[in-house]
């Protein structure tokens, strides 16, 4: 399932699937992630790191320092300015490579829509096959707004030629987890 | 016709871009590629099933829809006009005193005109989706359903945008992607409301479905305050197990994409960027279409899904753009869709655009019969309006057997001074437009009717009788002739019921359907008079009228006491093609392959592939007769004749025309061949006029000269 999950996200263009054992190699990715991506404390360069059951048991504090720029607080003006938003996401669909989160917590659309680079967090047993059996596992009924996202915002308004990075993020990292309970959100 | 329009389409077919980019898109190719495993047929019957259920239950499902949502906490309301839903938006706005509105894409709002309603209020309303924001700009309309701004350059684009920037852009595509992110993203901040279409409601769950590339429709539902929805009755499904093949469809059809990058379910206020909640509207549109949904023919029109792939394969629309053909909801299901949301008297130009070919048929994912639904759109502009008297006149000779065919007689001697070598190449005055692109076949001296008598026949069993339709009756009869050949040979008896006449189709796909009704019972009398096991046609416009359209045309007009017999007739009509494919496989008929007779290349005609199915038939016999297949290009996309559209619209018809010549040339085959008269009187016609030297053959002709 992960295999297929990797290609078909990665065919969707300018994205990359990186699978970790551990929550601690995936949090050492990102950090290395971020001061590649010179992420620094100013307008432009922040990382905007939206809450979820991830962050639990992880110093943010520290990290912050370690990490100068990267918030975990997020407003709209930090995530307006941001380079790199970094989210949980609930489920990921093997047959399109596609990404499901439960969006109605405003900062996982805030860290979602604004940055040029979209970092995803998805524990690894949560990859279905496809669109039907993630309906059996996300229902609109439990969530205001669910989201659906498959690789970097795209348009091809223009003669017909794809362009990445109309509006959302150009970029998409997806990190899945092994350790089971890293990513999940239940 | 009235003169603007006709203008239209001149200017139109001057501007090559939306042709070139649909092109270079390749859609058929990257569609099929999208489809790729996928079951098509049994997703297509399952969208029009939950469509067409739901199409029969609106009120109720938006009631049900309403109720769940109010409960989640959204505001729901139902706009019974588009001046009730303007009204509705201009009073919120005023409420909360909102002078800017962001958009993402909600062809709902064009139908109404919503942004020039606003900016009568003195509200900006942004579009945000990339190509309305180009057309918002460029004051245009949407040329495409999904593609708005799909016919425009890039060049016309980076003028646009420097105009809007105050600054030169360049006309690199990337680089002008990100001057419209930079610009649209302020306004994001700025705005207020923020105004959205639908592409599926939910009603068991009040949610709305929300697809997208861009990602603008998240940014419109995150940063304004208030978010309001709008969208048409029709968007309506009653439960989120439904929406599922509406969603595996949809991206595939309308873009080639397995999804669009986004895919959005908003159910009930979220939280806002300050910590409130959202101001959540859902504004339920009807605009006509509870009526929409309780005409008979015309309800199957709500199950369409909005993915614009009718307007991808269509030959016209590509060729006119939708400024041209449609009015807001562009090509073939736009101009339905006028009718009902504009009015039916809108549609009296563009209806005449869509040539039947069918192909938008043979793709829609929601199974809609477009074709079908143009032509009962004609009948009733017929109905309300009455034909031109010159059509009209026409019509009346044709429904008198008698008369038509002693004028068809007559035009032999007329013909005279403009005929050579069976061709007539310039015509007179205000003819001439007719032999400008192609000339027209002569009224041949003897016609089929005659020379059949002079043919002698076997006594058999086997029974058939031939109908010879127009063309080869009166133009073709050498058709006629291959095709008695084909069938004695195989031990058949052949018989020619004289009071056969025109099958009807012209005055059917005119919308005179009285006409084309009296056509088919005079055909019914005839034909039905002759105790044979089989009709055979060698047309299969024909066959079409024959085997389907006389039953419907005359359960259209009423006339119900002809349903049994047009059925009889119906299921013993067969086309050329398939019979020959019968004899040969039963035995009654063995062709011999000839060595040498090099290429052939093989032109599918609409009615033969697409509403008959009918295409692996004629390429196996002529494969078997010797002839080795060499494939065009779009085999079976429309060769422009259409029946009488080549003479309605001889402009877009010879452009067809002139691309089905190149594809026909560029396989060097020295023969192309096709089982339609019609085909074969626009094909060459076309190739005669260029002087070119490849040969235009019926299957039966070719056929007839490998007999053993």
């Amino acid at each position: 399932m992960f295999d297929t999950f990797k290609a078909k996200a990665e065919a969707a263009g300018n994205t990359v699937v990186q699978r970790f054992a551990t929550k601690a190699e995936a949090l050492n990715f990102i950090e290395g992630y971020c001061k590649e991506a010179d992420i620094k404390d100013a307008a432009g360069s922040y990382a905007v790191w939206a809450d979820s059951q991830f962050l639990k048991g992880v110093d943010t504090k520290e990290l912050a320092v370690r990490v100068p720029g990267l918030k975990f607080e997020i407003t709209s003006e930090l995530a307006k300015n941001s380079k790199i938003g970094i989210t949980r996401m609930d489920w990921g669909i093997a047959n399109t490579g596609t990404l499901a989160q439960d969006a109605t917590a405003v900062e996982q659309r805030l860290a979602s829509t604004l940055s040029w680079i979209h970092i995803m967090l998805l524990a690894t047993d949560h990859i279905v096959a496809d669109l039907q059996a993630f309906m059996t596992k996300m229902h609109p009924s439990k969530s205001n707004y669910l989201a659906l996202i498959t690789g970097p915002s795209k348009t091809a308004d223009i003669e017909r030629v794809l362009a990445i990075g109309v509006h959302g993020p150009e970029r998409i990292v997806i990190l899945c987890v092994d350790e089971l309970g890293g990513v999940h959100n239940e | 016709m009235n003169k603007e329009f006709s203008e239209s389409i001149q200017k139109a077919l001057q501007n090559k871009n939306l042709a070139g980019i649909l092109e270079r898109w390749n859609y058929p190719a990257t569609r099929a590629a999208a489809y790729a495993g996928v079951d098509f047929e049994a997703l297509r019957d399952r969208i029009a099933k939950i469509k067409g259920d739901a199409a029969g239950r609106l009120d109720e499902l938006a009631e049900n829809f309403k109720k769940v949502a109010e409960a989640r906490g959204a505001k729901v309301f139902r706009a019974n006009s588009p001046q009730e839903a303007k009204d509705y938006i201009t009073n919120l706005c005023k409420e909360k005193g909102v002078k800017n509105i962001v958009k993402s894409k909600s062809m709902a709002s064009e139908e109404i005109h919503l942004n020039a309603h606003l900016a009568k209020h003195g509200i900006q309303a942004h579009e945000t989706d990339l190509g309305e924001w180009i057309i918002q700009l460029a004051h245009q309309r949407p040329s495409h359903m999904v593609m708005p701004a799909l016919h425009l350059t890039k060049e016309q684009v980076a003028d646009l945008f420097s105009k809007e920037t105050k600054e030169k852009q360049p006309n690199d595509i990337q680089h002008l992607v990100k001057v419209a992110r930079k610009e649209l993203r302020e306004k994001f901040f700025e705005a207020d409301i923020g105004i959205s279409g639908a592409n599926i409601a939910i009603a068991e769950t009040g949610t709305v479905v929300i697809c997208t590339n861009e990602g603008n429709a998240r940014l419109v539902s995150t940063l304004p305050k208030t978010h309001v929805i709008l969208f048409g009755l029709e968007k309506l499904i009653e439960n989120y197990a439904d929406a599922a093949p509406i969603l595996a469809a949809l991206p595939k059809s309308a873009t080639s994409q397995l999804i669009t990058c986004y895919v959005s379910m908003i159910s009930g206020p979220a939280q806002n960027t300050d910590g409130s909640m959202k101001d959540l509207h859902f504004l339920i549109m009807d605009n006509k279409r509870t009526a929409l949904a309780k005409d008979p023919k015309f309800k199957e029109a709500l199950q369409c899904i909005r993915c614009g792939s009718c307007l991808n394969v269509c030959p016209v629309y590509s060729l006119v753009t939708g400024h041209v053909f449609g009015h807001i909801y562009t090509g073939g299901i736009g101009t339905i869709l006028t009718a009902w949301f504009d009015e039916l008297k809108k549609t009296e130009d563009i209806q005449g655009l869509c040539i039947q070919c069918g192909r938008c048929k043979a793709i829609c994912p929601a199974k809609i019969d477009i074709p079908e639904l143009i032509v009962e759109l004609r009948r009733r502009l017929v109905k309300e309006q009455g034909l031109p008297v010159v059509q009209r006149a026409i019509y009346a000779v044709v429904n008198n057997r008698r008369l038509f065919h002693s004028m068809l007689r007559t035009a032999t001697i007329t013909q005279k001074p403009f005929v050579k070598d069976g061709f007539i190449r310039h015509l007179p005055m205000f003819l001439s437009d007719l032999t400008k692109d192609r000339s027209l076949p002569a009224i041949a001296d003897v016609p089929f009717r005659d020379r059949f008598k002079q043919i002698r026949q076997p006594k058999t069993a086997l029974k058939a009788s031939f109908y010879a339709g127009c063309l080869i009756d009166f133009s073709y009869p050498h058709i006629g002739d291959a095709v008695i050949k084909v069938l004695n040979k195989a031990g058949i008896e052949v018989s020619f019921p004289d009071e056969q006449t025109c099958c009807g189709a012209p005055a059917r796909y005119a919308g005179a359907f009285d006409v084309a009704a009296n056509n088919a019972i005079d055909n019914i009398k005839a034909l039905l008079t002759v105790d044979v096991n089989y009709v055979v046609s060698a047309c299969p416009t024909c066959t079409v009228a024959l085997k389907q359209a006389f039953t419907t045309t005359l359960e259209s007009e009423g006339r119900t006491e002809w349903l049994s017999k047009a059925k009889e007739l119906a299921a013993r009509t067969i086309d050329f093609s398939t019979f020959i494919t019968k004899l040969v496989n039963n035995g009654r008929l063995s062709l011999q392959a000839a060595k040498g007779l090099g290429k052939l290349t093989y032109h599918d005609s609409c009615h033969l592939k697409r509403t008959l199915h009918v295409f692996e038939e004629p390429r196996t016999l002529l494969t078997k007769s010797g002839f080795e297949l060499a494939e065009m290009l779009e085999s079976d996309t429309c060769c422009g004749m259409g029946g009488t559209y080549t003479l309605k619209q001889p402009e877009i018809s010879s452009v067809i025309l002139k691309r089905k010549i190149e594809n026909i040339k560029a396989t060097g085959a020295p023969t192309v061949a096709m089982d339609c008269p019609g085909c074969i009187m626009q094909i060459k016609g076309g190739l005669d006029k260029e002087g070119s030297s490849v040969k235009v053959k019926h299957t039966a002709e070719l056929l007839a000269l490998r007999l053993t």
